[in-house]
């Protein structure tokens, strides 16, 4: 079904370019990737400085911050996700229209970071909804930002659109929304979704070093 | 103007306020005053009016669940009796007086106990400032503030039932994956091993 290469290189080099309809599609979608405009804590600065000048988001299509989830492509998580604003964060997730992305920007939206033993802090965005790119860091730098990014736009452009391993957006079946956790009386209900959060399970001797 | 100083001005102002002068030991030296309750209400407005301290500057809280060791951090001047047993809940104020240049003067106040005679006035009346500095206490410490306008938390949700700040809160036992853990988190995380096959 793929074309050759080396057939395309040649016809490329006639001034006739050959593509299918999921490489056009998934080069559109990867190419102007419109991010949610919010932030969280301090890795919310880093995010600003990367659509600035120096670093210019731009360049890659996603300078376009938009302040209504309707309008947005891509999520940054950037910043603490405390237990007060995780299911607002999830709720706005459930808002933004197919299909849409995730980036976990920094240590705390992966794991909680240095907060993740305090009381009011979620441990990791991806406990409620499906994260696409990491970014580690604390917080991450702008170029760090920008490589989470290009990363996503790879992930992008090898997506599938039709057959068994197509991606969740372009499966009939796929959750286009994932259920708001509650405000509980001593947590939140429930902690984590199970669905989409599987931590591994790691078997140590109960009474041995780790 | 000295916490001495403050203080003989307020016994003759308010004789009946019971305020009484704790003692820092450590080099800040740095006294407050253990004003009742009851009477914090009279004893701030006569801060403020008389004495011309007009900026409440930090409310904050302490747990006490052993009343012996408030006593021990802030020693009473001689002839002061000590705190009765069993914990309580304590509220600290900073003033400072804009005019005169001069603070912190460090105001204590006790309530009964830790559970049911949890109040303390609030001073919002007079200092505005407070409102929100005592929405927190109430919150994080359980600290009732009677005749706060909006007494609500402030940080955690409202379905929230504990207050995190106090000594004897237990955080939710949710166990996270450790790659690597060591110390008090291996000790956690063998809780939460599972069952050897």
């Amino acid at each position: 079904m793929a074309i050759d290469p080396k057939l395309e290189a040649d016809l490329k080099s006639q001034g006739v370019h050959v593509t299918s309809f999921e490489q056009l599609i998934n080069w559109g979608r990867s190419s102007s990737l419109w991010p949610l405009q919010f932030g969280l804590a301090c890795c919310a600065i880093e995010m600003i400085a990367a659509t600035m000048a120096k670093y210019d988001m731009a360049r890659f299509g996603a300078e376009v911050f938009r302040p209504s989830p309707r309008q947005a492509d891509l999520m940054i998580v950037a910043g603490t996700v405390t237990k007060k604003m995780a299911p607002q964060v999830v709720r706005l997730y459930n808002q933004m229209a197919e299909p849409k992305y995730v980036i976990a920007m920094g240590a705390c939206a992966i794991s909680g970071g240095p907060f993740k033993d305090g009381y009011n802090v979620l441990k990791g965005i991806d406990r409620f909804i499906p994260v696409d790119v990491m970014i580690p860091g604390c917080p991450p730098r702008p170029a760090a930002l920008l490589e989470g990014l290009m990363t996503l736009r790879d992930k992008i452009a090898r997506e599938k659109l039709i057959g068994r391993h197509r991606a969740r957006h372009a499966d009939p079946e796929g959750a286009a929304e994932v259920p708001v956790p509650e405000f509980g009386a001593h947590d939140l209900e429930p902690t984590a979704n199970r669905e989409i959060w599987n931590p591994p399970v790691v078997v140590r001797e109960a009474g041995g070093e780790a | 103007m000295s916490a001495e100083t403050v203080i003989e001005r307020l016994r003759e102002a308010l004789p009946d306020a019971g305020v009484s002068l704790r003692k820092n030991p450590g080099p800040s030296c740095q006294h407050s005053l253990l004003v009742n309750a009851a009477s914090l209400l009279d004893v701030c407005n006569v801060l403020r009016d008389t004495l011309a301290f007009d900026l409440l500057s930090n409310v904050t809280g302490v747990d006490w669940p052993d009343a012996a060791k408030a006593d021990a951090v802030a020693l009473p001047a001689e002839g002061e009796g000590t705190s009765s047993a069993g914990g309580f809940l304590e509220v600290l104020y900073h003033l400072y007086s804009t005019s005169r240049r001069e603070g912190p003067l460090v105001l204590r106040a006790r309530t009964v106990d830790r559970e049911k005679q949890n109040q303390i006035p609030s001073v919002v009346a007079v200092y505005r400032s407070a409102e929100f500095q005592e929405r927190e206490i109430f919150d994080l410490y359980g600290v009732e503030f009677t005749g706060h306008p909006d007494l609500r938390r402030i940080l955690m949700w409202d379905e929230f039932e504990d207050h995190p700040m106090r000594k004897d809160y237990v955080a939710p036992d949710d166990y996270d994956y450790e790659p690597t853990p060591h110390d008090a988190v291996l000790e956690k995380a063998r809780a939460h091993y599972p069952a050897a096959p």
